[in-house]
This record gives C-alpha cells, sequence and structure tokens, in this order.
C-alpha cells in the first residue's frame, strides 16, 4: 500500500550475500525435527517423533506461546471455564444426547435445548400440561439417586447432575411427581 | 522538466488537495523536484507504518504542515504475547515533538504503541484543534490520562469512544466519522481506545475511575456521537450514563460493557433511538414476559439501527427481542456470545442485509449454511473458536461451512477461520468459487495438521488460493506445509501484502520463494519454521523493499544476523533474546527472535536489555 518515503528514489540493490548467483539452494535440507521454541513451560518441541508420553503431548498442546493466535482479550472473554457434559434421554426417543449444562444458564435453557433435542419425539406435548404430563424431566445426581428437575438451584444443579432423562410417567409409578417452582416456569416457557 | 508550460503554485497545491491516499501523494512527490517541495508543504495526513523507521524530527522537517498523524508500534505478533514485555513503542518521543512543531495538530492515531498519562496531558494541552486521538491496542496509561482529555473540554464538541481491539468494526467506523465520509460532523473529538490491555491489569484503580470519569463530561456537554466502553471491567453509574445519553441528539454509537444488566437497556436505548451501532451488555436475566417485550419494544424504536454487537451471557430466550431490525443489519459481531446453532441459525436467516458477522464456532457448519442461504451480501465472516486449548472438537464445525458460505456467498472478501481439520479438496473449492477474496487468514488449530482425508501436506490447497484469488493481499496459513507452498506462494502471491506463517516449511528453500517471488509483500511474520541463514542473505536486499519482517523460533544464526545488519545500513537487524548477551552463546547459535526493518532513522536508542541492534560498523560493538 503506501510506501514510506525513503527520499527521491527507492534504488533496490541487488545485492548478494552468501550464495553467488546460480548455485542452486539445496532442495529438501534432511534437517533434524528439531524446532527452535521459546515456549515457557514446554521444554520439548511437540513433534510427534519426539513426544514420548501422551502426558507430555497433552501438556505441550496447551503451552506453545501464542497458539493458535488469539489476542488475550478474546483467549481471556471466551475459553469456556468448565464444561459439564451430561447424556440425556428420553423415553421413546431411540438415540441419547449429549449437552454442556455449563453452557446453559439455567433451567429454561435447558428446557429450550430438550425442546431442540426431542421436538420430533414430542417433547413439547408431553410436558406441555405440567399437572398431567405424560413425560417428566428427572435426573440422577451424584449419589446415585433420581431427582426431579428443577427443584433446587440451577448452581447446586449442574454441580450434582450426572445424567437427565425424561422419563414416561407410567414409569415412576407411586412417585409425587407434582413439578414444583421452577420447572413449572421453565415448562410453561417451553410450550409457550 | 523541459516542458516551460507549468501551473503556478497555488493551483498545483489545490489539485494536489484532492489526493487523499498516501500511496498516491507518495508518487506525486517523485515526479520532479518542485512537485515534491509543494507537495510536502500541502501534505495534512502522515501515515507511519512503523515508527522507528523514521524519526520524529524527520517527520516534522519533510512535512511541516501536517494535521493528521497515524503511528504504529510493535509488531503484529505482539497481540499473541510473541513479542516481550517493554520492547518499545514509545511515542512520547513523538508526542513531545509534535507538541512543539504541530501546533494545528487535529488527529493522532496509535497501534501498538505505549502511551503514558502525561503524555496524554501534554496532547490535551498542546494542540488547540485537536479532533481525533485512536489508541489500537496501546498501554501504559490509565484513566486519569483519559480524564485530563474529558477535563479539558475546550473543544467544540466531544467524542469519547473506547472499544476493544478486535472491534475493527468500531474502528471502521470512527475513520469513516472523522474522515466525514458519509456523516457531516464539524469540530469533533474523538477517542477512540482500543483494546486496553492494561486497563485489565489495573482493574482495581479502573475501580474507582470508572464511573468518575464519566461524570467529568460537563452537564452542559450535548454532542456525544459515539460511546464505547465494551472493555471496562467495571461497572459504570447507569445513571450518569442515562443523563448522557439523554442530553446527546447525536448518538449514533453506544458499546456498554458486560457489567450493564438487561433489564436496564430499554431505558437505555429510549434515550438514544437514533443509534446507528449497539453493543449490549449482559445478554440475560431471569426470564419475564414484561422485560422481554419492554426489551423489543425499545429495539423496535431504533429505526436507524445497523450494527449489533455484546451479547455476553446470552439467554437465547431473549434473542428474538432483536427480530424487528434483523432485516436492517449489516454487521453482526456475536463472537463472545454463546449461542448455539440452532438459535444462531433462526437469527442470522433473518437478516438478509449482512456484511460482516464475526461468530464463534458454536455456529457449526449448519450455521454457516444458513447463513449462505440468507446473506448474499455477506462481505467477511470471522468464526472464532470458543474452545481453542481443547484437545477434542466440542463443536461442528468442520470444511464444509467454510465451503458452504464461499458458495452461498458472491461478495465475500475476507476470511478468518478458526478450524480443526481442513483438506485441500476444500481449499481448492473454496478458490473456485471465490476468486475474489483479498483477506484469507486461516487457523487451524492443531500445528502441522495434515489433509484429514488423503494425510497429505496442504500445499496444494493454499496453492489453489494464490492462483486462483489474483487480488489476495493477505493470507495466513496453518497445518501442515512443505516448502512447495511457498513455491506457490512466491510464483502466484503477486499481489500479497502481509503474510503469516507458522510451524510450517522444510528448508529454506521455502522462505526463499517467499522472499525473491512476492513483488509486493510488506510484512512477512514466521515462527517456529526451519528456516535459517541462506534464504535471509540471500534476500537481503529485498528486505528494504517491506516494512518489517519477523521470525521466532527459527533457525536464523547470530552470525547472520550480524553480517545482515553489517551489510545493510537502511535495515535496523533487531535480535530479541531473553536468554542473554548473542555473544555469550556461538555464533553458530540460532537467535531466538529476530525483527528487521527498514530505516531511515538508524539504530533506536531506547531498547531493553534483552533487544540488541546489529551495528553497521566494521567493529562490530555490541553491548
Amino acid at each position: 500500500m503506501e510506501k514510506q518515503g525513503l527520499g527521491l528514489g527507492l534504488e533496490i540493490t541487488e545485492l548478494r550475500l552468501g550464495l553467488p548467483c546460480g548455485e542452486p539452494v539445496e532442495k529438501k535440507e534432511k534437517k533434524e525435527k528439531k524446532r527452535v521454541f521459546s515456549e515457557i513451560q514446554a521444554g520439548d518441541d511437540d513433534d510427534d517423533e519426539n513426544s514420548s508420553s501422551e502426558d507430555r503431548k497433552v501438556q505441550t498442546k496447551n503451552q506453545v506461546v501464542g497458539w493458535p493466535p488469539l489476542c488475550s482479550y478474546r483467549k481471556k472473554n471466551t475459553v469456556s471455564q468448565t464444561k459439564k457434559y451430561v447424556k440425556v434421554s428420553m423415553d421413546g426417543a431411540p438415540f441419547l444426547r449429549k449437552i454442556d449444562l455449563a453452557m446453559h444458564k439455567g433451567y429454561s435453557d435447558l428446557a429450550l435445548s430438550f425442546e431442540n433435542f426431542f421436538s420430533c419425539y414430542g417433547i413439547r406435548e408431553a410436558l406441555k400440561d405440567a399437572d398431567n404430563a405424560e413425560h417428566v424431566p428427572i435426573y440422577e445426581d451424584k449419589d446415585g439417586d433420581w431427582m426431579l428437575v428443577g427443584d433446587v438451584p440451577w448452581e447446586m444443579f449442574i454441580e450434582s447432575c450426572k445424567r437427565l432423562r425424561i422419563m414416561k410417567r407410567s414409569d415412576a409409578k407411586g412417585f409425587d411427581l407434582q413439578p414444583k417452582g421452577s420447572l413449572k416456569g421453565f415448562i410453561e416457557g417451553v410450550t409457550k | 522538466m523541459a516542458y516551460t508550460f507549468s501551473f503556478p503554485e497555488e493551483v498545483l497545491e489545490h489539485v494536489f488537495s484532492f489526493i487523499e491516499s498516501e500511496k498516491d501523494r507518495n508518487a506525486i512527490s517523485l515526479v520532479c523536484k518542485s512537485w515534491y517541495e509543494i507537495e510536502r508543504w500541502c501534505r495534512r495526513r502522515v501515515f507511519v507504518g512503523n515508527c522507528y523507521a523514521v524519526s520524529p524530527m524527520m517527520v516534522i522537517k519533510r512535512f511541516p504542515e501536517v494535521r493528521s498523524i497515524a503511528l504504529k508500534g510493535k509488531p503484529h505478533f505482539a497481540d499473541f504475547n510473541l513479542v516481550p514485555e517493554g520492547w518499545g513503542g514509545y511515542v512520547c518521543p513523538w508526542i513531545a515533538a509534535m507538541a512543539c512543531a504541530f501546533p494545528w495538530l487535529e488527529e493522532i492515531r496509535l497501534k501498538r504503541m505505549v502511551i503514558t498519562d502525561e503524555s496524554l496531558e501534554l496532547i490535551a494541552k498542546s494542540f488547540k484543534n485537536f479532533k481525533v486521538l485512536v489508541l489500537t491496542s496501546c498501554e501504559g496509561f490509565t484513566t486519569d490520562g483519559l480524564a485530563a482529555i474529558a477535563a479539558n473540554c475546550r473543544f467544540a464538541s466531544f467524542i469519547f469512544l473506547i472499544s476493544q481491539v478486535l472491534n475493527l468494526l468500531d474502528f471502521n467506523f470512527v475513520f469513516e466519522l472523522v474522515l466525514n465520509k458519509g456523516h457531516k460532523f464539524e469540530s469533533k473529538l474523538c477517542l477512540c481506545l482500543v483494546n486496553l490491555r492494561e486497563l485489565d491489569l489495573q482493574e482495581s484503580e479502573v475501580e474507582d475511575l470508572s464511573g468518575h470519569w464519566l461524570s467529568h463530561f460537563p452537564d452542559s456537554y450535548t454532542s456525544l456521537v459515539s460511546l464505547n466502553i465494551s472493555c471496562l471491567g467495571n461497572e459504570v453509574s447507569l445513571s450518569s450514563l442515562e443523563r448522557l445519553l439523554g442530553r446527546c441528539p447525536n448518538l449514533q454509537t453506544l458499546r456498554l460493557n458486560r457489567a450493564v444488566p438487561l433489564d436496564r437497556l430499554p431505558n437505555l436505548l429510549r434515550r438514544c433511538p437514533q443509534l446507528v451501532e449497539l453493543g449490549t451488555g449482559v445478554y440475560s436475566t431471569e426470564m419475564r414476559p414484561e422485560v422481554f417485550s419492554n426489551l423489543e419494544a425499545a429495539f423496535s424504536g431504533c429505526k436507524q439501527l445497523k450494527s449489533l454487537s455484546g451479547f455476553w451471557d446470552v439467554l437465547p430466550s431473549y434473542l428474538p427481542a432483536v427480530y424487528p431490525i434483523c432485516s436492517r443489519l449489516t454487521s453482526l459481531n456475536l463472537s463472545y456470545a454463546i449461542v448455539q446453532s440452532s438459535d444462531l441459525i433462526k437469527l442470522i436467516s433473518q437478516c438478509p442485509s449482512l456484511l460482516r458477522l464475526w461468530v464463534l464456532d458454536y455456529i457449526e457448519d449448519a450455521g454457516l449454511y444458513a447463513l449462505a442461504a440468507s446473506c448474499k451480501d455477506l462481505r467477511e465472516l470471522r468464526v472464532f473458536p470458543s474452545d481453542p486449548f481443547g484437545l477434542e472438537p466440542n463443536v461442528a464445525l468442520t470444511e464444509q461451512g467454510l465451503v458452504s458460505v464461499s458458495e452461498g456467498c458472491p461478495k465475500l472478501q475476507s476470511v478468518l477461520y478458526f478450524c480443526r481439520q481442513m483438506s485441500n479438496a476444500a481449499l481448492n473449492t473454496i478458490a473456485r468459487n471465490r476468486p475474489n477474496l483479498t483477506r484469507f487468514r486461516l487457523c487451524i488449530i492443531e500445528p502441522r495438521t495434515p489433509d484429514y482425508i488423503t494425510l497429505e501436506p496442504l500445499d496444494s490447497g493454499f496453492g489453489a488460493i494464490v492462483e486462483h484469488c489474483k487480488d489476495l493481499q493477505r493470507l495466513s496459513l496453518s497445518g501442515l506445509l512443505t516448502d512447495r507452498v511457498f513455491e506457490y506462494i512466491g510464483t502466484y502471491g503477486k499481489k500479497l501484502e502481509m503474510l503469516s506463517v507458522a510451524f510450517a516449511g522444510d528448508s529454506d528453500l521455502g522462505l526463499h520463494h517467499v522472499l525473491s517471488g512476492c513483488d509486493n509483500l510488506r510484512k512477512l511474520e514466521i515462527r517456529d519454521c526451519p528456516f535459517g541463514d541462506k534464504a535471509l542473505l540471500a534476500n537481503a536486499a529485498k528486505l528494504e523493499t517491506m516494512r518489517s519482517l519477523w521470525m521466532s523460533s527459527c533457525s536464523v544464526s547470530y552470525g547472520a544476523c550480524k553480517l545482515l545488519g553489517q551489510k545493510m545500513p537502511r535495515l535496523n537487524v533487531e535480535v530479541i533474546d531473553e536468554r542473554g548477551p548473542p555473544d555469550s552463546r556461538p555464533e553458530s547459535c540460532p537467535v531466538e527472535k529476530l525483527y528487521i526493518y527498514r530505516t531511515i532513522a538508524g539504530p533506536r536508542l531506547d531498547m531493553p536489555g534483552f533487544v540488541w541492534t546489529m551495528e553497521d560498523d566494521s567493529s562490530l560493538g555490541l553491548e
């Protein structure tokens, strides 16, 4: 684009150093694969041939300075700190889904994900009538107990939830499956 | 000139006043001595791409009537922490010199430079007609310095703009603004700060100042055109903000920071319905129907809104609140928004006028397919990684997404794409679909990743890009690459101006191809490549035709650096090495980092202890 004014004319001198013209530069110099790195933590190069252990490979991946090329502001603001993947199944749907709870802000958000995944399996209808819903969302917590989704605050829920299931009410004999509090709200939000 | 017929100076000057671009001005100055003289007296705008290429006095001597100056400091790789702290880029000597020499200076634009509060105060005091201060990726100052500028409200009107670096949309908008393209503003001061890195670190100081400096705007001040505080970490006083917005009918740009809650947004919007650009604060709150309808109504009231950004912490059920204005949107920056593909699709499908989209890879291939179907005017796409350090893909984004967009968006010119897999076939397709690409930056996250289908290097794919995209100006490479890709680049990249290379190549031949083939190369930045002395020395002359060359973690020996410095007096050859003095090691030892730039100012005098400039004396004396 712009050329800095270096005076009235830019003489491009044909200055040659080292190699005289005509001498072919050696092709395919079989150099050692060793690189000169300036990483802070990783002592090795991350060349696959030289990495001896999985651990070191994993370590190196995360410690190459300035790679991938993202500025620090962006890195700070996008790199997700925690991930919380859990399986979600719906009775009657042939496939399980996996969702990242950490990416959801609350129960309403979760409800929308359910809708996205299982709309073709009638989740909308299933949860429409909260009192008589055909399906009920439950989750397995750290202790292995099955709990009704929505009873505890969201943060607590993320902490303890290991697995989600949208269960047919008929399978849950004898339990009080009246959704309470926020769950009722979010179901209504989904099915609006 | 043998011709005796010539125009009087005034006429030539008048004609020259229509010539604005530096390139054209430089060309004019080369026609003959009298044109050189006339031109230098009427040049108002100077751009110094490397602050060390020329000294302040040299600029002042040649162009005595400058009104606007732009300076760049650190090399581009400083953005990725490859340039150690304290390397340089100090603007102080420039401000000091200009304070005396250019009393009528109106504009200062700095990028990647260090500017202190003292310099800011000097600016506020010295230039009676000052209008524009733009700081992009700068550091070294606090809001005290900003307050000094704000307090000097002697100017007819005031624009206060603080923005974050990657929001180049702001930067461009500000540029447009002050160059009076499409907007008629008179004597506006535009203060634009982009990527306040230091402010992140000094958050505790900002705590007291961030609300405070807002109130430095006197109650009588009504001329705010742009306010962007998106990079401020802490809360600002919303009541001060509301009052300020309410009395500034010319406000066009408002970019809030994360701390502004969503339920306060409608009130803010209602005070400035003429907004053209909006950056929201946090975009979630408890889901309440009245909040939603309030928000939706507030958005609907903004009939001029063309650009949206922000969307920190998105609650997707609030996204439909912006649907009423989507058809007018030309620019959407969702690159900090965690939003699933399906919600993104719903949003983007309603934006047929979109020219620019910045987004996270949550958009996935499906979302990019929808983008290609809906946004036929798209010029620029940037897809950033949501999980750059994760070992496995967390989203269904592949090369297919980019292929779709290249197929569906005929005006696509500029691409920045982070992904985890690529193939030569895909690159080939993209190249053939979009020969009008001017900027192509691909980052395959894992270094040296081959074509995932054939397991071959990606040489031919990138080769296709340079071959078909004849106007390509900027290229960033990634993946597994041999010397061959550089052969293609040297052969076809005739318009290439900037090339970024990492973890690529086999030998010096690669570097040689680029240096000897790319006629228009200005900036070359290389990291972790097996390039050594031979190509560099053989193409020494080329380096004087470029702005700069950066090489880090390569194989250039100290001896070669010395030789280059010795033989090329118009180059500064800077060895940057934090291991200690390079002459404490054998000459054949490779240097850590190398920064070579052309200059007529000689070696700089403000180097820190870990930077050595190779002398061009025969004595080769070095500290």
